[in-house]
Order: C-alpha cells, then sequence, then structure tokens
C-alpha cells in the first residue's frame, strides 16, 4: 500500500504572541514545529505500513525550511520526502494549496491512500484535507479516531463523532483526516534519524508540478486575510457550586442582585 | 560542558531525551505510586533502536559500546531510575552471551535482544551470596543431554518480565572460583517459577522477584561458554555494566540539580528568592561541581573500557563508587533545597532521593567497589 502524508511546517502554538499593537503574528524567536496533528497522520501512516506493507512519502508545501519537518518525519519512519516549495507558491489560501498539493502529488504517481491531520494549529481551517480531496476527485473521510482493518482496498475505520463513532467502511484509493485520540506518535529511531541525516528530499516548483500561474499563491487564492486580531474578551464568568438547590438559590440572588 | 561528541552520539543522546521528555517524566510518578513495570515506555525504547545500541552490526544491532550506552542511560536516569534500571538490567543480562557466548547463542539470542523484542535479566545473587559470590549454592549438574538445575536466585530485577536469564551456578564445588557455570534460562523452561515481586523503598516501577529452579531442565548447549569460567564472565561482565549505573547517578543527580535551582529561584522566603541566600546558592553550586565531576569521570571510565577490554576494573569501579555516592548526596541537598514542599510526593525529589540508594547497592556494593580500587593500587604499586 502506497500512503502519501501531508504535513506543515507550523510555528509552535504555545510560542506565539499577537503583537497588541499590529495585530500581527510575532514570530520572532518562535520555534518552528511538525503541526501536531500531522504527527498522528504519519504515525497512522507508519502503522499501516508496517502492518500490511507498503511506503510512506510525505509531503509538504512550505519555504525552504519546511524541510526540517520533512527529516522529522523520515526518522519517524516515512520512507520518501518531497518538499513543494517556490516563491510563487507564497499567500496561498486553502483553495490555492490543495491546487497545489494535487499537482504534486499527482507528479508523484500512484496512491492507495492520502492521510492528512485533521487542521493546522495555525490556520485551523480544517480545509486543505477535503479539498484536496475534492481536487482528486477521491473519497473522504474526515476526524478518523482509529483504524481497524484494510483488506482488499477496504479499510475499516471510526470517525469520532460529538456523541460516539461512526464505523465506516471506505474504498481505496480515499482520504482520511485524523484526529489525537487515533494513537501515540512514536518519538525518531536512532536508525531513522541516520536515514533522515542522508536522504535527498526531492523538491519540487511550480513548473515541476505543472502549475497554471493563476491557479496557485495569492493569484489563485479566492480569500484574503484582510486583519489579524485578538477576540474580545469575553465577560467575567462565575461558576455556582453546590446542590442544585443552593445553585438555585445563588443564582435568584444574583439576579435579584441586578435588579 | 562541551564533550564533543561525534554526530552519530549526539543522535542517540537526542533519541534518548525525546523519549525522556516525553514519555518517561509524564509517567514517572504514577508508575512509582502504582509499583507498576513500565512496559510501554520499554517498547518505546525498542522501536527507537536502542536496545540495540551494544549490540553488533551482525547481530541487528547498532554496534556502538559502553559509552554509547552510558549516552542513553543518562538521559533515562534523569527521567526514572526504575525504567533506566529495566533497560540496564536487559544489557547486564544479554553482556554473558555477548562476552562469552558461541556464535550460535549469540545468533539465537541478540538479534531479538538488539529488537527489544526480547529481554533478559542477570542472575548472581542468592539468600547467602550477595557480596560474597563464594556462598552461591545453585546448582547445575550434568544428566544426559541436559542440565538439571536447583536453587533460588534473589533480587532479580527484571524476574517474570524477561525471556532470558543468564544465571550463575555452581558445577563443581570441589574447584572453588572455578566450580561456577553461566547458563541461559528461558522463560519457559520447565521446572523454573518466580517469587512474589518485591516491595521496595525506591525505583518501585522496576520489577524485583526471585528465580526458582526446581528439578529445571535446559539443553546442553545453554552453558554459557565453557564450563568453570562462570566468575570470569560474571566479573567481566559487572566491569563492562557498572559505568551504566554511575551514569543513572550522574542523570539523576543532573535532574536533582535543574529542580532545585528552578525551584530557588521562584520560592520567596524573608521577601527574596530563596537563591539568593549563600546557603543556598553555595549547595547549588556544589550539587552542580559534582554532578559536573561525575559526568567527567564516567565517560571517560567508558571511554577507556570500550578501548581497553582487559583492564577494566579499577575505571569501572572507581566511576561507580563516585557517581552513585555523589547522586545520594545531591538528591538528599536537592529534597533540603526544596524542605517541606520537597518531603511531599508532590515534587519528584523525595522519589530521585529514595531511588538514589539503591545505586549504592546494586551491581556490588560501593564498599566492594572500593575494595577493587584498593585491590588494584595494591597491585600497580609493587
Ligand atoms: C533492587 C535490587 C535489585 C537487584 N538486582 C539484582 C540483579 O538483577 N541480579 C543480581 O544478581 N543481583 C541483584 N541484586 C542484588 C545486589 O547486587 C546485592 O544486594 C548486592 O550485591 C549486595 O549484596 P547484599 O545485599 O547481600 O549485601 P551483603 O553482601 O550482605 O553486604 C552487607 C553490607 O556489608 C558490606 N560488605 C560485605 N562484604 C564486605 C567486604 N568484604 N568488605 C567491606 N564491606 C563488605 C556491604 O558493602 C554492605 O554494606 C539486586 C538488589 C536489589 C536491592
Amino acid at each position: 500500500m502506497n500512503i502519501i502524508v501531508c504535513v506543515k511546517q507550523v510555528p509552535d502554538a504555545k510560542d506565539v504572541r499577537l503583537d497588541p499593537k499590529t495585530n500581527t503574528l510575532s514570530r520572532e524567536g518562535v520555534e518552528s514545529i511538525m503541526n501536531p496533528y500531522d504527527r498522528h497522520a504519519l504515525e497512522a501512516a507508519v502503522q499501516l505500513k508496517e502492518n500490511y506493507g507498503g511506503t510512506v512519502t510525505v509531503v509538504s508545501m512550505g519555504p525552504p525550511q519546511a524541510e526540517e519537518v520533512l527529516r522529522e518525519a523520515v526518522s519517524c519512519g516515512a520512507d520518501e520526502a518531497v518538499l513543494v516549495s517556490d516563491r510563487a507558491f507564497a499567500g496561498a489560501d486553502t483553495w490555492a494549496t490543495t491546487y497545489t498539493l494535487m499537482k504534486a502529488i499527482k507528479k508523484i504517481g500512484t496512491f492507495d491512500l492520502i492521510i492528512c491531520g485533521k487542521q493546522a494549529i495555525d490556520g485551523d481551517t480544517a480545509q486543505v484535507g477535503p479539498g484536496l480531496a475534492h481536487r482528486l476527485n477521491i473519497p473522504f473521510v474526515t476526524c478518523i479516531r482509529n483504524i481497524t482493518n484494510c483488506e482488499d482496498s477496504l479499510l475499516k475505520a471510526e470517525r469520532l463523532m460529538d456523541d460516539g463513532y461512526d464505523v465506516l467502511e471506505i474504498q481505496l484509493p480515499a482520504l482520511l483526516t485524523v484526529v489525537k485520540d487515533i494513537n501515540e506518535p512514536r518519538v525518531p529511531s536512532l536508525k531513522g534519524k541516520m536515514k533522515a541525516k542522508k536522504i535527498s528530499i526531492t523538491s519540487m516548483s511550480a513548473e515541476d508540478i505543472g502549475a497554471n500561474p493563476e491557479q496557485i499563491g495569492l493569484n489563485g487564492s479566492t480569500t484574503q486575510v484582510v486583519r489579524v486580531f485578538s477576540p474580545e474578551p469575553r465577560g467575567e464568568k462565575t461558576m455556582l457550586t453546590g446542590s442544585v438547590a443552593e445553585q438555585v438559590e445563588q443564582l435568584i440572588e444574583k439576579l435579584e442582585a441586578i435588579q | 560542558m562541551d564533550y564533543f561528541l561525534t554526530e552519530e552520539q549526539q543522535m542517540i543522546v537526542e533519541v534518548a531525551q525525546q523519549i525522556t521528555d516525553e514519555k518517561i517524566i509524564p509517567q514517572r510518578a504514577e508508575l512509582d505510586e502504582k509499583e507498576e513495570f513500565a512496559t510501554e515506555i520499554l517498547k518505546d525504547i525498542a522501536k527507537a533502536d536502542l536496545f540495540g545500541l551494544y549490540i553488533p552490526e551482525e547481530y541487528g544491532g547498532y554496534g556502538g559500546g559502553c559509552f554509547e550506552v552510558v549516552l542513553a542511560l543518562e538521559q533515562f536516569g534523569r527521567g526514572c531510575v526504575a525504567v533506566a534500571t529495566s533497560f540496564a538490567a536487559s544489557a547486564l543480562g544479554a553482556y554473558p552471551i555477548l562476552l562469552s557466548g558461541s556464535k550460535e547463542m549469540k545468533q539465537k539470542y541478540l538479534p531479538d535482544v538488539a529488537s527489544g523484542s526480547m529481554k533478559a535479566a542477570f542472575a548472581l545473587t542468592e539468600a547467602n551470596a550477595g557480596s560474597d559470590a563464594s556462598g552461591i549454592q545453585t546448582t547445575a549438574v550434568l544428566d544426559g543431554d541436559e542440565w538439571v538445575l536447583n536453587g533460588t536466585k534473589q533480587w532479580i530485577t527484571n524476574a517474570g518480565e524477561a525471556q532470558i536469564y543468564s544465571i550463575v551456578a555452581i558445577t563443581d564445588k570441589s574447584k572453588g572460583a572455578r566450580g561456577a557455570s553461566m547458563f541461559v534460562v528461558e522463560d519457559t523452561d520447565p521446572g523454573f517459577s518466580y517469587g512474589p515481586k518485591e516491595k521496595k523503598m525506591g525505583i518501585r516501577a522496576s520489577a524485583t522477584r526471585e528465580l526458582i529452579f526446581k528439578d529445571c531442565r535446559i539443553p546442553k548447549d545453554r552453558l554459557i561458554g565453557r564450563q568453570g569460567m562462570g566468575f570470569i564472565t560474571v566479573m567481566k561482565t559487572l566491569d563492562l555494566s557498572r559505568p551504566g549505573i554511575a551514569i543513572l547517578g550522574v542523570g539523576l543527580g543532573q535532574a536533582a540539580l535543574d529542580e532545585s535551582v528552578t525551584y530557588a529561584k521562584q520560592r520567596v522566603q524573608f521577601g527574596k528568592p530563596i537563591i539568593s541566600f549563600q546557603a543556598i546558592q553555595h549547595m547549588l553550586a556544589d550539587m552542580a561541581i559534582q554532578v559536573e565531576a561525575s559526568r567527567a569521570l564516567v565517560y571517560a571510565a567508558a571511554k577507556h573500557i570500550a578501548a581497553h577490554q582487559k583492564d577494566m576494573s579499577k575505571a569501572s569501579s572507581m566511576c561507580k563508587v563516585f557517581a552513585t555516592d555523589m547522586a545520594m548526596k545531591v538528591t538528599t541537598d536537592a529534597v533540603q533545597v526544596l524542605a517541606g514542599y520537597g518531603y511531599m510526593r508532590e515534587y519528584p525529589v523525595e522519589k530521585m532521593m529514595r531511588d538514589a540508594k539503591i545505586l549504592q547497592i546494586y551491581e556490588g556494593t560501593n564498599q566492594i567497589q572500593r575494595n577493587v580500587v584498593g585491590q588494584e593500587l595494591n597491585k600497580e604499586y609493587t
């Protein structure tokens, strides 16, 4: 089974601050990490490979330094790594991103399964997985929390729901996005680290993937970020505690006080 | 301090560091409290290829030596000495095979030990044979094509968790020190069973049990090396493994220092962070000096041992004594710096102090190590 995993390099959430004056993300001194959901996507792919054979190819669209997350992915079990990088991709929204990834994946070749994280923790859109499936014209299922079996191009998996989970059979080729419950990502292995150091990462430019210049980067984006701002802090909360009767009493007291 | 590690050695440190920070430290308090064996963490260590560090490449390992093991154990020791002990005891159990076993024996066991799918243990100690191994009463008698084992081993780390056991038994009592031999016993061998799990002061997430042999029959080819060479293999094994115990002291001491400095900077008394009191500062400085000195000695000893397999005893004993006495002192001081909070189980330093004590006892007490250094000096100055 050939599996493609899409990974994104994101700023480490615990370091990110919004500059209160300019309302832009202040990235100074912020470390870059692999999007946490993508670590779970990669682990799911590596486990499938270990159980059913095949290869895992990681692909990332991003600036040259995104190579770091690709090497990290190799140290955690990926076999091949592809960096899709070009100045012309800058400013891409999720629409242009899915186009670019689709072109890159077509260039990579055949696949049975694509796995993405549910969302990236910087943009939080959760659109790229489903959008990519749409571009490739393959079925997709989001929020997978468990993959139970894979035989004869039929994948059995569980989708997380608000009130439980769905059990699904998915015909491959398909695309899945995964939630964190799916697994506990492994740390890099020694052999993996040595391989990651040596591996030559395939780099693809806009020209390499045969992208239409009108569909990539800012040109290809149908949305634009006009302004980034911190939401107004919500009003102060008070939690009432005690038995129901006590809480009701407290509530009435508070309401009467407002009157 | 910069010890000028090679790129690959640095990678070993990074892999072990990440396991320690992400897998060991978040779980250590609970494992200790429940006295639970760290099965899942050892699987993580196996997936990261670290069980094979010291095993030659031809048997599926990384092909490193004493120093590479020390680098990994330093990180694990910083996280939890119990988990680190389980890892180290597996190496201790595999060393006799590596040092004295036949090619067939190595081929049979070492690839699985390297992958971490098979854990090992080492069994020397008995009720009447602690520091004095000549008190061993477990016997092995050849009967046709099989050895028949009888006796009980005591306080064996990884007992009940490991799949193979390197054990010492008397094969010819009349020959004294040349009358002991080593054998591999497998978990499933008939006549082999375990005692109940011991309740310990520290390293509670490690498993310590008796091994009980009642007419336990094992194939003839389970003899490690030659008959009568048991104690020689034991000595070589322990010389090779002791830097691993020493470095647990360094990792543990470093962890205690880290906790102490962090706490001392934030704890305010008399209107000032306690780190501003000279009494505390000097204590922290002494801790840092001792940890660094121990690290330097253990690294040097491990490198010496890797290069001079015939002359290991003194270096091995020296570093074990120095670094483990240091760990006891530094962890005790860490509890003093945190004082009442340090004494509470909510903070990690009380566990560190409980865990430190074993390092001065197992793999030869620190008194016995001083005997070794003394005897070597006596030989050197003739
Ligand atoms: C948690 C734990 C795990 C262990 N794991 C293993 C294992 O995996 N495999 C294994 O084989 N063993 C294991 N042991 C046993 C351990 O190695 C012994 O406890 C140790 O060698 C000391 O033996 P003893 O406890 O019988 O002390 P004793 O030998 O009875 O010593 C008592 C005291 O006398 C001192 N002493 C004894 N002889 C001399 C001397 N000649 N000169 C000066 N002082 C002396 C000692 O230093 C000590 O202070 C383990 C023990 C523990 C507690």
